[in-house]
């Protein structure tokens, strides 16, 4: 009866993938590898509906994906036939050569994607968009209103808000922040340095330029900030940071939009879930640029391996982001940029980071250098070892002497 | 053993020494004189779904072109050896210049990359190594001199801290110590002082990394002495005893003196270990206070940028430090083996 009840099962799931594999696919191999938040889970669950006869779907999705992605793709052939990247990521694959044009492969099966989705360079398409992301504004609207402040439009307000906040008894550190010494210290530097209207590089040349007074005042803004932060800060990241928002001890934040779902998650307190409110991101100084970043997240297919493997993987991927995969599942899982997108209110912090015009991260091949170089030299400032110049001139060399043996300068 | 069994006796420890030992050698070495080719850049116009822009980008044609003539990269010498990053002599010697004072000096060289690591590296070897002997010794005088029946369940306990997975013994340490933390938070109230953070202070991060070196390796500290006690002939303790010895004076006069090459072996296992120190500093995200070579090469080699020939040198400076520190008690075992007539 057991071994009969099995045979009916393999049976029907054999059926129901041979269905499924109706994705357009005869053969072919397809790996994935790429971050492992909810938006990704589900892009490499729709992938693996195309498994089936003669086709291979694998998937590696994982934290450490900017790790492996380019040592597995510089085979030839290449383990990974596609890399799900972010604007930033995908310049250390363009850099070495790992990933192809697709400018065929739209042609032939892209029929469904927007203009928009397509990152090109010198008229390459070099990657599909899928989602969008920001941070921007978090804040507990209950302490706000009892306290009788508005929610912040600038960081400068951000800072008075905190010290109200504080002076009034209810929060002994009010502001989270993602400062954590290396990735997440540099990528705020970055966005408060384009708040303040900074250019990170001399135009049109891999010189860096930010030993100035953008520079100042964006180190100057970080460490205010720090003073109403969680004396630990230098050791947070963003899940720490999330899990002191959860956990009640903070009240304004800026946060990645693709991850305010899961402030609001079942295991944390009802008070935290019915308050966490968002808003666009802040300005500062006086300027009118948002003091953070715009990303996109998206998909490539790797240059080492055959075309039929890169016509399988291609159909693939556009099986997992197809319009009909979007349901009150997946639609608050991120800001799709999807054709047929509700935006649900998870997303109302990203887009008003669109709608302000919010610079997106820096897309050029040096910029990551510049990012490893802030993450390891500001924190000296920050604990109040140097000064903001020496800090900067620090950076500055750091990141000479990196670009000097990449071959940039 | 005459010449030809000799050669067939050790051929395969050659063979595997060639391959795992020289070869890698070779490698890094090589790899550490040779950059990436300087890279051929281009403006062109960039689309992503946020608009389109001209910026620069690698004309990879061009580049894989100078990739193709000299496969092995643009040979650079000793300058990244001597480049910020590494030994930074230019930096080193302007600081020289402008030094006020000699303590002036060695406060801004700590602003430099390697010597910041370095400061860490040498700071933690020279705590942790006696530390670990003088608490390994006591461990194991204490576990040798108790009940039989007890003896086993200790040595068990006492080996637990190497047990552990260091990354994850101290990423729950990392938990504990957190100002929100059990330990954290015990250290506050002991202390009267709210703000308190073990995390935040670069001297108790220092601290915090140096007790976790010590309790993660006393155990086989501990475990070599153990083994050591069981050898210490009976006969002399007793004539020392005998002769009106005290329990310190048989410790000191007879022990210690026997377990002497058991202290040199592990010194130099301690020196070697520590020097290359990495786990605690990724468990305790302790980046922001303490670095060592270690930590750079894993940092050259993670994240988006890849400096692969940064890394090979650290790693050579990393070989050659652990040379340099170990040349005094390699010199030691030299003469014991090779007695001057």
């Amino acid at each position: 009866m057991f071994l009969r009840k099995v045979a009916t099962v393999v049976a029907l799931t054999t059926l129901a993938s041979s269905a499924w594999a109706g994705c357009g696919i005869s053969e072919g191999r397809v790996s994935i590898v790429g971050n492992e938040f909810p938006a990704i889970q589900t892009i490499g669950a729709g992938a693996m509906e195309c498994a089936g006869d003669g086709v291979t779907v694998e998937k590696n999705l994982t934290a450490d994906h900017q790790k492996i992605n380019l040592a597995g793709m510089s085979g030839n052939p290449a383990e990974y036939t596609s890399a799900i990247v972010a604007n930033s990521s995908i310049v250390a694959l363009i850099n070495n050569d790992v990933i192809r044009p697709l400018n065929d492969l739209v042609e032939k099966h892209g029929q469904g994607l927007q203009k928009s989705q397509l990152v090109t360079i010198d008229g390459n398409i070099m990657g599909i968009a899928f989602m969008a992301n920001a941070q921007h504004l978090t804040y507990r609207s209950d302490i706000l209103d009892q306290l009788g402040i508005a929610a912040p439009t600038t960081y400068e307000e951000m800072l008075e808000a905190a010290g109200r906040i504080r002076s009034s008894g209810l929060m002994k550190n009010p502001v989270g922040g993602a400062y954590k010494a290396g990735w997440n210290l540099a990528e705020e530097f970055v966005n408060m340095y384009i708040g303040h209207g900074g250019e990170f590089f001399k135009p049109g040349t891999a010189e860096i330029a930010v030993n100035n007074q953008q520079g100042y005042d964006t180190l100057n803004m970080m460490k205010q900030l720090s003073h109403f932060m969680n004396p630990d800060y230098l050791t947070h990241d963003s899940n720490a940071t999330s899990a002191e928002w959860k956990a009640g001890n903070v009240a304004l934040m800026n946060m990645w939009g693709s991850r305010i779902g899961a402030l609001r998650g079942a295991e944390v307190d009802a008070t935290v879930v019915a308050n966490t409110a968002t808003a666009g991101p802040m300005t500062v100084g006086g300027g009118s640029t948002a003091a953070a970043t715009l990303w996109w997240d998206g998909w490539t297919v790797a240059k080492n391996i055959s075309d039929a493997d890169a016509e399988a993987t291609f159909i693939a991927m556009m099986h997992a982001i197809r319009p009909e995969m979007l349901n009150d599942t997946t639609s608050p899982q991120a800001v799709w940029l999807i054709e047929g997108y509700e935006p649900t209110p998870a997303a109302a912090g990203v887009f008003a980071a669109a709608a302000m015009g919010t610079k997106p991260y820096p897309m050029l091949p040096y910029a990551g250098l510049m990012h490893s170089a802030a993450g390891a030299e500001l924190v000296d400032f920050m604990q109040g070892k140097e000064n903001a110049e020496q800090a900067l001139a620090d950076l500055e060399a750091a990141y000479t002497t990196a670009a000097k043996e990449k071959g940039y300068l | 053993m005459n010449h030809k069994t000799f050669f067939w006796f050790f051929l395969p420890t050659a063979l595997a020494m060639l391959l795992f030992i020289a070869l890698p050698l070779t490698s890094i070495i090589s790899q550490s004189l040779h950059t990436p080719h300087d890279k051929v850049l281009i403006v062109a116009e960039t689309c992503d779904p946020f608009g389109c822009k001209t910026a620069t980008s690698v004309d990879h044609e061009a580049t894989a072109m100078l990739k193709k003539e000299k496969p092995l990269g643009k040979w650079v010498g000793l300058q990244i050896y001597f480049d910020r990053g590494h030994l930074a002599l230019k930096e080193v010697g302007e600081l020289w210049e402008e030094k006020s004072s000699i303590g002036d000096f060695f406060s801004n060289l700590k602003n430099l990359p390697f010597y910041r690591a370095m400061g860490f590296t040498l700071t933690f070897t020279f705590v942790v190594t006696p530390l670990v002997i003088v608490f390994g010794f006591v461990i194991a005088l204490g576990v040798n001199s108790i009940n039989q029946r007890l003896k086993g369940v200790m040595v068990f306990f006492s080996l637990l801290p190497m047990i552990v997975t260091p990354l994850v013994g101290s990423l729950i340490l990392f938990w504990m110590i957190d100002s929100r933390g059990i330990i954290g938070t015990a250290l506050q109230i002991i202390f009267e002082n709210p703000e308190m953070s073990l995390k935040a202070s670069t001297g108790l991060t220092w601290i915090t990394l140096i007790v976790y070196g010590v309790w993660h390796a006393a155990p086989f500290a501990f475990i070599v002495f153990y083994a050591g006690l069981q050898t210490v002939p009976k006969e002399t303790l007793e004539s020392a005893m005998i002769d009106g010895a005290s329990r310190f004076q048989q410790v000191m006069h007879v022990i210690v003196p026997h377990l002497s090459p058991l202290v040199a072996f592990v010194a130099l296992m301690q020196l070697m270990d520590n020097f290359r120190v990495f786990e605690p500093i990724i468990g305790f995200s302790a980046e922001a206070h303490a670095t060592s070579l270690s930590w750079i090469i894993y940092n050259d080699l993670g994240g988006e940028t890849r400096l692969l020939s940064s890394a090979a040198t650290t790693s050579v400076l990393t070989i050659i430090g652990v040379s340099i520190l170990l040349m005094p008690v390699l010199v030691r075992t030299w003469r014991e083996f090779n007695p001057s007539e």
